[in-house]
């Protein structure tokens, strides 16, 4: 961007918050409001984040509110990568630039205005977003930011040269191409350790589905080598009985799995981890770190304050701590999978709910919505896991409906299907 | 400072509005709240609206974007009892109640199929990752 351009479109920004919604928003929108029957835009909608989460709530409000409310998304990255179907590029049968698209089919086929910059502060009472380079008013805010890690416990892997070493590799990108490199320079009999952290962290079953993928690509390249398993957790989280059976009959001999070993420190230089029981040395080191709720959530207060995720209404996503703030994706508290699916399905009943909302009309009082979280234990075979969720009155939570549940035994049809899943819900988020 | 502004977005084209689409083609009169959130979550797997993309891998999802009412719901009651087999469509159909499988085919009935397509991958920018 120039830096006209650039002036153009911080004045804009700044210009926008003073002047409010109405003003630009009857410029703005005049082609449609037109053929709307001159209607002025009935409010704008900042959204935070153009994840999963972020862009279906994005589309879906422009969509059912047939263009009449304003959509803002706020992203600093100027591409979406998929954290679905990275775990095969460190396996090697998908590429980074496979799960790397535009946002631009999203922008022009829903009228969606984008910001590309980093959030710095959120002030819920003027209701305002600040960030580096300009800032902006709503009427709702939608805070998408997905996951941040949390290294108090880690302080030595937070720059990015100790990352260069030790990728995590959990949002897909650079990372994610770093891992997979590290792995084709591993000799063969080299160790591989990752380290899972304690639940809940995003895509429950991503670390387990990442051991298969990182076998896999051993068991045909460098089959002399290991994978030591360290998991803050007291067993395998998710599809448990799936994976032990295709570690002990796909990848024998080769997966170390030890639970309840959360890591305690971690040495940059040699590649090593501590837990309270024993030191574990590397030749390719993954630590998935702890996480949280994104740093937007944690800007404007969203956070729980004995849990650093953010309690939210089921029935609109609102958070329960700020008024006219909506959380949805990884970073709400929920008990629900933080995955990509989940994150489309929450952003959805927000969607319907601020749409209604913002005509003085009530949310659906008992949302329903599925979840499917699929894993690759080769670069052809998948399984599932899937669950309806309905939204329980008494509770006040979305619990699981009957029959839900996992795949008989991972298949290639499922393989085929998986892949189906992700063409039609990157289509569906971003086109 | 009105003209800037106006200026600034003829030029900019970041503010549009939803090009070539009606109204209707986003809602109809009797759509329920309830119902289009549901069926909103099928799109993972069968598209937007019910419009599954046309790719070429060697599997394409089945779009069900205008299909026969009847039919939908058929196949859905199926997959709950298991007279059809699924890989994974018992699972959604069995926690759905009778009356959302109803509703779920009225709405997928009345979608206009569409052309959907998936999204140009591209290279990866050379920017840093968090
Ligand atoms: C996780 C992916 C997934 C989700 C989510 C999903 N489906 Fe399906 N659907 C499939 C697959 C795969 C099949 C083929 C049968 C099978 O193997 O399960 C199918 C088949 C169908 C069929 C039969 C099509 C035909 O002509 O034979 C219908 C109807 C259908 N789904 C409706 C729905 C509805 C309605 C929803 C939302 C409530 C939904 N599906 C959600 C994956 C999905």
């Amino acid at each position: 961007m120039n830096n006209t351009a650039d002036f153009n479109r911080r004045d804009f920004i700044k210009t926008a918050g003073v002047l409010g919604a109405s003003v630009l928003g009857a410029l703005a929108f005049t082609p449609h409001a037109v053929a709307m029957g001159k209607k002025p835009p009935i409010g704008r909608v900042v959204v935070i984040g153009g994840g999963y989460a972020g862009t279906s709530a994005a589309k879906y409000i422009r969509m059912w509110s047939m263009g009449s409310i304003e959509v803002v998304v706020i992203e600093p990255s100027p591409q979406f990568v998929s954290c679905p179907l990275s775990n095969l590029v460190l396996g090697g049968s998908q590429q980074i630039s496979d799960l790397t698209f535009g946002y631009d089919m999203l922008k022009k086929h829903h009228g969606i205005q984008w910001v590309q910059d980093t959030v710095t502060a959120v002030n819920s009472d003027a209701k305002k977003v600040m960030m580096q380079r300009g800032e902006i008013t709503y009427d709702r805010l939608i805070v998408a930011p997905g996951v941040d890690f949390i290294y108090d416990r880690l302080p030595q892997l937070q720059t990015a040269e100790a990352q260069k070493q030790i990728p995590h590799a959990w949002k897909a990108g650079w990372q994610t191409v770093n891992l997979r490199q590290q792995l084709e320079s591993m000799p063969n009999g080299g160790v591989f350790v990752i380290t899972i952290p304690q639940a809940p962290y995003r895509c429950p079953p991503g670390p387990y589905e990442r051991i298969c993928q990182v076998a896999y690509y051993l068991k045909a390249h460098k089959p002399k080598s290991k994978i030591i398993v360290l998991d803050a957790n007291a067993e395998i989280i998710s599809k448990k009985g799936l994976f032990t059976k295709v570690w002990a009959n796909n990848y024998a001999g080769m997966i170390d799995y030890r639970p309840d070993s959360a890591i305690v420190s971690v040495d940059v230089q040699t590649k090593t981890v501590s837990t309270e029981f024993e030191q574990v040395k590397a030749d390719v080191l993954n630590v998935i770190p702890p996480q949280r709720a994104g740093k937007p959530a944690q800007m404007a207060n969203l956070l729980a304050s004995d849990y650093p995720w953010c309690e939210v209404d089921f029935l609109s996503y609102e958070s329960k701590t700020v008024a006219n703030v909506h959380v949805v994706g990884d970073s709400v508290a929920s008990g629900l999978p933080k995955s990509a699916h989940m994150a489309t399905s929450q952003a959805r009943v927000c969607a319907s709910a601020i749409v209604e909302l913002m005509q003085g009309r009530s949310p659906d009082p008992a949302p329903v919505f599925a979840n499917t979280c699929y894993s690759f234990v080769d670069d052809k075979q998948a399984m599932h896991v899937a669950n309806v969720y309905r939204y329980d009155a008494a509770k006040k939570i979305m619990v699981s409906a009957e029959g839900g549940g996992v795949s008989p035994a991972p298949s290639d049809k499922e393989g085929a299907y998986a892949k189906a899943w992700a063409h039609n819900i990157w289509s569906d988020v971003l086109t | 400072m009105k003209t800037f502004i106006l200026n600034f977005i003829l030029i900019s084209s970041v503010v549009l509005p939803i090009p070539g689409r009606a109204a209707e083609d986003f809602v109809y009169p009797a759509q329920g709240l309830h119902t289009r959130t549901l069926a909103a979550s099928c799109a993972a797997c069968h598209g937007t609206n019910g419009n599954a993309v046309k790719t070429n891998a060697e599997f394409d999802a089945t779009a069900i974007a205008g299909l026969d009412k009847a039919y939908i719901e058929q196949r859905l009651i199926d997959f709950r009892t298991g007279v059809r087999p699924a890989t994974v469509m018992h699972r959604h159909a069995n926690g759905l109640t009778l009356d959302e499988i109803k509703q779920l085919a009225d709405y997928f009935s009345r979608q206009k199929p569409e052309k959907h397509t998936m999204p140009e991958p591209q290279m990866l920018k050379a920017v840093q990752d968090e």
